[in-house]
């Protein structure tokens, strides 16, 4: 009796055992249904768009004024405010976040360590609406004090604060590289005599580059990709300029404007966020592809 | 092996010079390490000036309005607080699932190493390309038919849940690969079959890693603006959602709303909200922490 009783729960158990399994691979599904879902969204709706407008013409055009007549729809203007803000964003952000990285790894005591470290993850951790209240109503009027022409809506204190909220994705990154570059590496150029920075600048950062470029792509990526705090401190006039003391509009920024304004499903201007949502998309992916190549291509194996 | 001849090479024998180089270095690295943690202390000192004269319970309890001195947040909160709890009763289910999948079922193949890759590719997706996809695929696709999703609640939290997912995939796996291999093998040893193995051993002992990583995706999730901006738009709540299938404002749209008006009292206003949001934040990485601590202390024992 106890036999059967025994026999048939291990049935039940078995039966249980290959459903959760099922049920699992489910869920780890969800990811490549997502992956699958963006891209079918914006390759849909995107054809919708390059249906009426020629890629050519999206690609190369100069104007973007999809709202206003006349309309034209040349995607370079909100690229370039996309790229100017970036640039400055790096300019600040790959060489502090590089020198706190080292920092860290070669200089600071255990327990000063202890200390940066998870304030450095609350920076990262502040929500990005809030890093563009502080380059709205901080940043910009300090600056403006430097800068006289400096307009209200400006890329150059959005790129600043942007470049300060990537300083400890840059500084954490390419931290672990150096971290994994051996200890004997460091001890064989002590023993040759080299001082510390000459340690640090020659011995660690040459081992950890790869490491080093992958952080800086990875971050350069996020902030492609970051949104509100261009929305509100960068402004919103697409144009091709390189003057950082005026307003551009990036990519992000354009598709919230138009999402905040209910366009009408269907329509162009509604199609235009996924056309713009492709590039954006393509963008950060081909980098985050690089960078996750580099890192294990030209991984050191130690 | 390596070689790193330069080194040897470019020593320079002028101790003096290269010991000044090397303090002026270090002073440069000080310098730039402070420059983030300076830049956190200004912001936080700046939001604290301006938002602390406006913050009180009357602000906390009170509906938006066009007047400075009568709005209040109660709406958003109640909504970043629904949206918060949702998101996570749908992530981590699924998020937890694909991690056990991935840890220890999935066989070593290239089916497997494309949904790790991808995992990894989905965090580095900008939140607002899932805003597009939440809206077009549930504000618009599923919204359109019958009434069914639309601009709610439900439909933020399932495009929410999908973007911090790779949050929770890669923390809960952390958390499962942590557990020793001589707990399995202990458990298979009295007779346990995989399922078993799993559910009474390996999730127990992974529990606490497993919630730190939800914690810390949830505080991710309640502090994004733009992916629920373009489920949501800018709605001027006056009344709290009451069911899933509502309309909703979340704190950091509200936020949004005040900066983006030109008046010094909407500024405050947004100083404030920007106090409470960061508020809510700082509690949940400090039960985060807390978590994690205890959690270490134990697995030394």
């Amino acid at each position: 009796m106890a036999q059967i009783l025994d026999s048939r729960r291990k049935f039940w158990i078995r039966v249980e055992g290959s459903i959760v399994k099922w049920l699992f691979m489910a869920c780890a599904s969800v990811s490549i249904l997502t992956t699958i879902g963006i891209l079918v969204t914006l390759l849909y709706q995107g054809y919708g768009f390059f249906n009426e407008v020629s890629p050519w013409e999206f690609l190369t055009g100069t104007r973007w004024t999809p709202i206003l007549k006349p309309r034209s729809y040349g995607v370079l203007p909100l690229v370039s405010g996309t790229l100017l803000v970036t640039v400055i964003a790096a300019m600040v952000a790959l060489p502090v976040g590089l020198m706190t990285a080292i920092f860290l790894s070669e200089y600071a005591a255990d327990n000063v360590r202890r200390i940066i470290k998870p304030i450095l993850e609350i920076l990262a951790g502040i929500p990005t609406v809030v890093y563009g209240y502080f380059a709205l109503t901080f940043v910009t009027p300090l600056l403006q004090n430097i800068f006289n022409d400096l307009l209200v809506f400006n890329a150059l204190s959005a790129g600043i604060v942007m470049g300060v909220m990537i300083i400890p994705m840059v500084s954490s990154l390419s931290e672990d590289a150096m971290i994994s570059v051996p200890r004997n590496l460091r001890e064989a150029a002590y023993a040759l005599g080299a001082t510390r920075y000459e340690v640090s600048l020659r011995v660690v950062v040459p081992a950890a580059l790869s490491g080093i470029i992958a952080a800086f792509i990875i971050a350069i990526s996020r902030a492609i990709g970051e949104t509100m705090l261009v929305t509100i401190a960068a402004g919103a006039t697409p144009r091709m300029a390189l003057n950082p003391l005026e307003g551009v509009q990036t990519m992000t920024a354009y598709i919230v404007q138009l999402s905040l304004g209910e366009a009408p499903v269907g329509s162009l201007e509604y199609n235009t966020i996924f056309a713009v949502g492709l590039v954006l998309f393509c963008m950060t992916l081909l980098m985050n592809l690089l960078g996750f190549w580099i890192v294990r291509r030209f991984r050191e194996a130690y | 092996m390596n070689e790193y001849k330069p080194v040897a090479n470019s020593i320079n024998p002028n101790r003096k010079r290269r010991k000044i180089i090397g303090a002026s270095v270090y002073c440069i690295f000080l310098i730039s390490t402070l420059v983030g943690i300076v830049g956190l202390g200004v912001l936080i000192f700046d939001v604290l000036d301006k938002g602390i004269p406006w913050l009180n319970w009357q602000f906390l309890t009170d509906y938006p309005s066009r007047k400075p001195e009568e709005a209040g947040l109660y709406s958003a909160l109640i909504g970043t607080i629904w949206l918060m709890f949702m998101t996570a009763l749908l992530t981590v289910p699924i998020g937890v699932g694909a991690a056990i999948y991935l840890e220890e079922y999935a066989p070593r193949n290239l089916l497997t190493k494309a949904i790790e890759i991808n995992v990894s590719n989905l965090a580095g997706v900008p939140s607002i390309v899932y805003g597009l996809l939440g809206m077009a695929l549930f504000v618009y696709y599923l919204g359109s038919s019958e009434q069914f999703l639309g601009r709610t609640l439900l439909a933020g939290a399932l495009t929410l849940a999908l973007l911090v997912l790779p949050i929770v995939i890669m923390a809960s796996r952390e958390a499962i690969r942590a557990v020793p291999d001589s707990y399995r093998q202990g458990a298979y040893a009295m007779g346990a079959d995989k399922w078993q193995v799993i559910k009474g051993v390996v999730l127990p002992s992974a529990l606490p890693g497993i919630l730190t990583g939800t914690i810390l995706a949830m505080s991710r999730a309640i502090g994004e603006a733009a992916p629920v901006i373009a489920i949501s738009a800018l709605v001027y709540m006056t009344f709290i959602p009451a069911h899933p299938m509502e309309r909703f404002t979340v704190l950091p749209i509200q936020i949004y709303n005040w900066v983006a008006r030109p008046q010094e009292e909407f500024r405050g206003l947004a100083a404030a909200g920007i106090i409470v949001l960061l508020a809510i934040l700082l509690t949940m990485n400090a039960i985060a922490v807390v978590l994690r601590n205890k959690y270490q202390t134990r697995s030394e024992e």
